[in-house]
């Protein structure tokens, strides 16, 4: 188990390194970030001092060798165009991300699992049918549009919620965070269903033909002939048996929810980092591009790792190989 | 029965908070542009300055028509050609009470030169002044290296800091509201990164008395959400009303439009370098074809439906220096045609047209127009927008032969200084000429007019210069823009040319 867990981060590091330098030659080979930070009044001799007190007149190697040499000490430098510690401001950012995708993940799991469950039981039912071509709808219309549609209906036309911004928070061991307050959940609302429509759609269609292939198979029809209630059939036997796949899909899409909420948090005006990211890539503000992609990478190693562990939750097989 | 009383007694806490959230006097304004910093001495981002006008004051001010106006300085002059002598308005105190004195003064000018070790945007407002001199408390001498008239002019952007708050605050004091401390009409109450920055009166401020008592700027930088918020009634104000809504916010019985033609004036630069690079703009009669080829009118009407202003000038119209005799060129294919053979073109050439695509309103479009219409005439172009990360460094590296660039400035020399004087690294001339445009007589009248400290003399010689620019066809300004903002119908803005949206001068009707 410990020896499965190192092995994940030794991985994970090694992922770091090869980022650090692609960002690195990617960011030099975009543009010069000087002529985007400096003031355009600014003359050339202004240009050069700008230059070498970020250190962009050293040779790239140079550079990144600065860079690491700080980074190893726990020193990712400064933003370039905000003037505070990347990191800080990557953590600043990562709760109102992390709670959006979290609130936006229930929605899909909660709702997604029972619905296709639904649909997959009696496949010939009418409400199976609604719930089949409103998923088919779910992920093919783009998230943009749906969100506008959202903001144009509940916030403009209706006036029920707010049209964007995070609203007032409340701090949690610190950790600000909106769901606490009546208000706080009107501003989650919108934004969190918006990004989990697609999921939802996704999930409800994985379950629903896991749903009917596991049907056929001879555990559930051994589960009838025995006499087992249906609710212990669908409950333990089908529902167990298609966990699996669901539970990868559910931990690869979380993983994307976090990385590509950013049309979502930009439609409505949500302060997470996906704005953050986009900012600073169009800013060539390479110490957040690099601080983002750190925290980003480890986050999704640690989402793998979880999600592996609940491999284990429902398969005894899976639990067997990670004790041994 | 405790545990009921908990969240019972929170509410009765929260109670007059919320009140006061809600009693009227709040402003909420939407703003387009994210805010990086609260250090009004970091970025020189307009999105920055203008939440640092609210909270710091400057020495001089300009109106909202881009006029110099006395403000924290009551009064100025010249005691020799490099020493100016400015009065300080007494009586002026900071948000901690304190008194606003020369020292302080004296302080927030040097600051961006000894900036933490980190660029400061405003190091190019304060780096004429070789010398600072206290002659008492309310009295100030600047001297410069040589006559420099436009000192008055770059101290508009310098904001006045406390000294006693900010000589060893880090960006994070300001950031926390520790160091935010200024004169300014409305005083830091909180910043979240990213999401909003609010204010609240300052009572004690020597001007005009705001009449918000809180203001709320939320930053939105999506178009169709920022529209949204308006329509959905949650901001009262918005800026940068796109092109493409401003019909429809018009004839919405709710809202009011404000504009204003804006600083920024659009326009293209063409390479000129002589042989051995093989440019055609070279020849001016090139250069006069294409501007004859270009229908700026139908790209005001149509492209940037109605929202920009047709124009050979440099500077916009209520800026220091602009020319109103200069008329935009006339749509001229025939004698486009006519130069074009002249030059030995009759075949045309072939042009690849650059713009940015994420920097001015509707950059690329207008590209795309610009294209078409060369094309016309015979040029065979090809268009290529880059997002602005790539698009500067290229630029300046001179690898576009045709580039759009936007400009916008507070004196027409300063303009001229860096897109048109003959590129000069030591001594800071032509930063951004990007086509490489030189004529040592252009030089020669915008260097006098840096000098000229007699307004109606220097207003000549920028005059003069801007004619040479014309005639030698140096670049093709294409329009100004209109700045327009969108607010509820019960209020009024004084809508202003450099484009900021000041809570201060949004009232009721």
């Amino acid at each position: 188990m410990i020896h499965f867990i190192l092995r994940r981060l030794g991985q994970s590091l090694l992922v770091l390194l090869v980022m650090s330098v692609l960002v690195f030659a990617g960011v030099y080979a975009i543009g010069d970030p000087i002529d985007i930070l400096i003031n355009p009044q600014a003359d050339q001799m202004e240009r050069e001092r700008v230059s070498t007190a970020l250190g962009l007149g050293e040779p790239l190697y140079k550079q990144y060798g600065l860079f690491l040499s700080h980074a190893v000490q726990g020193d990712l430098g400064n933003s370039f165009s905000y003037n505070v510690p990347a990191l800080s401001l990557v953590f600043e950012r990562l709760p109102a991300t992390l709670e959006l995708a979290v609130c936006a993940m229930l929605i899909a799991v909660l709702l997604g699992i029972p619905l296709g469950l639904w649909a997959g039981l009696r496949p010939r039912a009418f409400t199976a049918r609604l719930i089949g071509g409103a998923s088919i709808l779910g992920f093919s219309l783009p998230t943009f549009w749906v969100g506008m549609l959202l903001i144009m209906f509940f916030a403009v036309q209706l006036g029920w919620l707010p049209s964007g911004g995070r609203g007032p928070t409340v701090d949690v061991l610190g950790v600000p965070v909106s769901f606490l307050s009546w208000e706080g959940l009107q501003h989650l609302a919108l934004p969190a269903l918006n990004l989990a429509l697609f999921k939802l759609s996704l999930l409800i269609r994985l379950t629903r033909a896991s749903t009917r292939d596991a049907l056929q198979q001879d555990y559930v029809r051994t589960a009838r002939a025995k006499g087992l209630k249906e609710s212990r059939v669908v409950g333990v036997h089908v529902l167990r048996n298609i966990m699996l796949p669901i539970i990868t899909v559910a931990g690869l899409e979380f993983g994307s929810l976090i990385a590509f909420a950013v049309v979502t948090e930009t439609l409505f005006a949500w302060p997470g980092m996906g704005k953050l990211i986009i900012d600073a890539i169009t800013m060539l503000d390479r110490p957040l591009i690099l601080a983002y992609l750190l925290v980003t990478v480890l986050l999704f190693t640690a989402i793998n790792l979880l999600t592996d562990l609940l491999y284990g939750v429902f398969d005894p097989r899976v639990r067997a190989r990670l004790t041994a | 029965m405790r545990r009921i009383y908990w969240p019972l007694s929170c509410l009765l806490l929260l109670f007059p908070v919320l009140c006061l959230a809600a009693s009227g006097r709040e402003l909420r304004i939407g703003l387009s542009a994210d805010v990086s910093s609260m250090d009004p001495h970091f970025a020189a981002l307009a999105s920055n300055v203008n939440i640092s006008s609210h909270v710091f004051d400057t020495l001089t001010q300009v109106d909202a028509d881009a006029k110099l106006i006395p403000w924290l300085a009551e009064s100025w002059r010249t005691i020799d050609d490099t020493t100016w002598e400015f009065k300080l308005r007494r009586g002026v105190r900071f948000h901690d009470g304190s008194e606003l004195t020369a020292e302080d003064v004296v302080f927030s000018l040097e600051r961006p030169m000894t900036f933490n070790n980190r660029p400061s945007g405003f190091q190019s407002y304060v780096k004429s002044i070789v010398a600072k001199e206290i002659v008492d408390s309310h009295t100030l001498r600047l001297k410069t290296a040589t006559p420099y008239a436009l000192l008055p002019y770059e101290l508009v952007s310098v904001f006045i800091v406390s000294r006693r708050a900010a000589e060893k605050a880090q960006a994070v004091d300001f950031d926390n509201g520790r160091a935010m401390v200024g004169s300014g009409p409305f005083r830091f109450a909180r910043f979240l990164r990213g999401d909003r920055v609010e204010l609240a009166r300052n009572d004690q401020y020597w001007g005009p008395a705001p009449h918000w008592e809180h203001v709320s700027f939320r930053i939105v930088t999506s178009d169709p959400a920022r529209i949204a918020g308006l329509l959905a009634g949650d901001f009262d104000v918005i800026d940068n009303v796109p092109p493409s809504d401003v019909a429809r916010i018009g004839k919405d019985t709710r809202f009011a439009l404000e504009r204003k033609t804006s600083w920024r004036t659009i326009f293209y630069t063409m390479d000129q370098r002589g042989p051995p690079f093989e440019n055609p703009t070279h020849d001016r009669r090139v250069r006069l074809a294409l501007s004859k080829a270009i229908d700026r009118r139908v790209i005001a009407e149509k492209v940037m439906e109605g929202q920009a202003v047709p124009t050979a000038n440099v500077v916009s119209p209520s800026v220091f220096g602009h020319v109103s005799t200069l008329a935009a060129e006339a749509y001229d294919p025939e004698g486009a045609r006519k130069l074009l053979a002249e030059a030995g073109y009759a075949q045309g050439f072939a042009l690849t047209v650059h713009a940015p695509n994420n920097r001015y309103v509707n950059d690329e479009q207008v590209a795309q127009a610009v294209a078409q219409m060369l094309s016309r005439v015979g040029v065979r172009t090809r268009v290529e927008t880059l997002p602005l990360n790539i698009y500067f460094s290229k630029a300046r590296a001179q690898e576009f032969p045709f580039a759009m660039l936007g400009w916008g400035s507070f004196s027409g020399n300063l303009a001229l200084r860096s897109l048109l004087m003959t590129n000069d690294p030591s001594r800071g001339r032509g930063a951004w000429n990007w086509g490489r445009y030189s004529n040592p007589r252009f030089d020669e009248l915008v260097a006098q007019s840096l000098q000229t400290l007699d307004a109606s003399e220097r207003e000549k010689l920028v005059h003069d210069a801007m004619r040479q620019a014309h005639a030698d066809t140096a670049i093709l300004p294409l329009y100004h823009q209109i700045a327009v903002w969108a607010l509820r119908k019960d209020l009024a803005y004084t809508a202003r040319t450099d484009e900021f949206t000041f809570a201060f001068d949004v009232r009721p009707r």
